[in-house]
């Protein structure tokens, strides 16, 4: 296990590695240079020169490279363009939205798929298992952007049970967070609650078909009982690997959902970051995106490996 | 014939043709503004109804719908043109660094979030069409390297193939005449699937201002522009809405449907 672990580490570390110098690289090509872009096209050139030091853009390519990846090892993400504010303090205000989003759309998802998925296991072939397919079919074929405006229609414009938007801060206390969370969370979590239903109900039936099962039935429990003590216990191993990946969709996906419901969070940030050509706000927030992917699919993988001792022996 | 593959084809067809068709011909000029008769709800005249410059919805959508499939056409095939070289490659030199470095290649463009990227690519390289395509079409590169190495791998442990080797038949000669034709039906199906999510990218790439161009209409952007007026005139939201449900719904139905139809072993196990 400890080797297997450590093996696992190893590439964790070279693929956040590469990562940042890829990512680092993409955006150096970005056309435009983000000192005569902050001073207007007015500015005299030695303003710009000036500037141009001040932020450390004329040293080189991978000076600037190793100061911004030994930063951000420290912690220090280095300093925003425009704000002139430590991009670090930025990331972590938008956060506090971005992070809650993407768990309480995971609760969301998680609550709908799991009974939604047993019922229709349960009820193999039958009208039940058919209305919960065709429901996932088209839970997967919404856009959630369009379905967070048709929920926004809804409920916030036509019944006002919500806001339509925006974000009260962290003063106005968790309630009314969660409040003007609820609806972005919905949309988020949609179409990942149709993917769950889905693992979740054909884990279920692959243990459904088990000698075990046969035996459990055997031994004079009844259908139900063996569907909860055997079945559902068995087919959760799947089911939480896909829920491990799929907070990362999630909180990659706020983006486009914070558009919508114009949240502060980490996707209006990088927007604002990328119409200012504010570069190194733009690099941190996606590092930190993928960093977040990177790592939680290791310790799904480990976790994996925790449970199941015949993973270990491959890869 | 499943009842998937049916409505599935039908409604794939559907938006192929109505694309096809507004080559030819659309029922208005889809980017002729007329004002007086701006924001009209669905009537005999303009079927699908008019937008806030009286653009009728229905020539929006006809010609949207070449964007969506082009784009989303164009990044199959950059997913397929690359990934199943590397994919045959891979499973013809299993095990050696080229397989290891393909395979670790892959790991990688998959651990990166594909919709943040997508949007660092537009962002970098400048919003349009075409670098929507970019951005849409890299990350299809693993998903057929991967499916491609996995049928691959099992191929070559097969009886002809060993035939094929023992008539002196090159590994590559061997990939491209007996490996590739065995691999096609799952390719065809897992390219269906890819399409079908490449729509729905490109409707977010667009909604955020990252896709298409105006004036290229496209329907993420329609959506985009319908937001601010969803609370008086919902149907400029609804419309392209249902246009990008119906063609994603046809082809992941069309996606399933093949697999069944294509896949003798799944026809039995059903049964």
């Amino acid at each position: 296990m400890l080797r297997y672990a450590l093996k696992r580490l190893i590439s964790l570390v070279l693929s956040l590695a590469v990562a940042s110098l890829v990512i680092f690289l993409v955006v150096e090509v970005a056309p435009g240079d983000p000192a005569s872009f902050m001073l207007g096209v007015n500015a005299q050139p030695d303003t710009i020169a000036a500037l141009r030091t001040e932020l450390g853009l004329d040293q080189g390519k991978l000076a600037r490279y190793l100061s911004w990846a030994a930063g951000m090892l420290s912690g220090d993400f280095g300093t925003s363009y425009t704000y002139r504010t430590p991009v670090a303090g930025m990331i972590a205000d938008r956060l506090w939205v971005s992070l809650p989003l993407a768990l309480y759309a995971l609760t969301l998802s998680t609550l709908i798929a799991f009974p939604a998925g047993i019922y229709a296991a349960a009820r193999r072939g039958k009208p039940g298992d058919m209305a919960v397919m065709g429901a996932t079919q088209l839970g997967v074929a919404v856009p959630n952007f369009w379905f967070a405006m048709m929920l926004v229609l809804v409920f916030a414009i036509n019944l006002r049970w919500f806001g339509a938007g925006g974000f009260p801060g962290g003063e106005a206390g968790l309630w009314a967070g969660l409040h003007a969370l609820t609806l972005p969370a919905i949309a988020l979590a949609l179409p990942q609650a149709a993917i769950l239903t889905r693992v979740m109900r054909s884990a279920l039936l692959d243990i459904l078909g088990e000698d075990f099962m046969r035996t459990a039935r055997a031994k004079g429990l009844s259908r139900r009982q063996a569907l909860w003590r055997h079945g559902v216990r068995n087919a959760l191993i799947p089911v939480l690997t896909i829920i491990g990946l799929q907070f990362s969709f999630l909180l990659a996906g706020a983006i486009i959902i914070e558009q919508v419901f114009y949240l502060p969070g980490l996707g209006r940030l990088v927007f604002q970051a990328i119409s200012s050509r504010d570069l190194i706000v733009v690099e941190s927030v996606v590092m930190l995106l993928v960093f977040a992917v990177i790592t939680v699919n290791f310790l799904v993988d480990l976790a994996y490996a925790l449970v199941d001792p015949r993973l270990r022996s491959r890869t | 014939m499943t009842r998937n593959l049916i409505l599935g084809g039908v409604l794939s067809s559907l938006v192929l043709l109505a694309a096809a068709v507004s080559f030819l011909w659309t029922p208005f000029d889809h980017a002729a503004m007329n004002i007086p008769a701006k924001l009209q709800t669905p009537n005999t005249q303009h079927w699908l109804g008019t937008d806030h410059f009286g653009r009728d919805l229905m020539s929006m959508i006809m010609v949207g719908a070449r964007t969506s499939i082009a784009v989303a056409l164009v990044a199959v095939g950059i997913g397929m043109g690359a990934g199943v070289p590397l994919g045959l490659a891979a499973a013809a030199r299993k095990g050696s660094w080229l397989d290891e470095g393909i395979m670790r290649g892959n790991d990688l463009v998959f651990a990166f979030p594909s919709l943040v990227i997508a949007i660092l690519i537009t962002a970098v390289l400048g919003a349009g069409a075409v670098n929507a395509i970019i951005a849409i079409g890299i990350f299809n590169i693993p998903v057929f390297a991967r499916i491609t190495r996995g049928a691959a791998l099992s191929l070559w442990e097969r009886e002809f193939i060993l035939a094929a080797r023992v008539a002196g038949k090159g590994a590559a000669r061997i990939s491209a005449e007996h490996i590739l034709p065995n691999v096609m039906n799952l390719l065809i199906v897992q390219g269906t699937i890819q399409f079908s999510l490449g729509i729905l990218a490109e409707a977010g790439l667009s909604y955020v201002g990252l896709g298409a161009q105006p004036p290229t209409p496209s329907w993420g952007r329609m959506l985009a522009d319908a937001q601010t007026m969803v609370s008086f005139a919902p149907h400029l939201a609804l419309v392209p809405g249902l246009a990008i449900i119906i063609t994603v719904l046809g082809l992941n139905l069309l996606g399933d449907g093949l697999r069944d139809h294509l896949d003798p072993k799944l026809r039995v196990a059903r049964a």
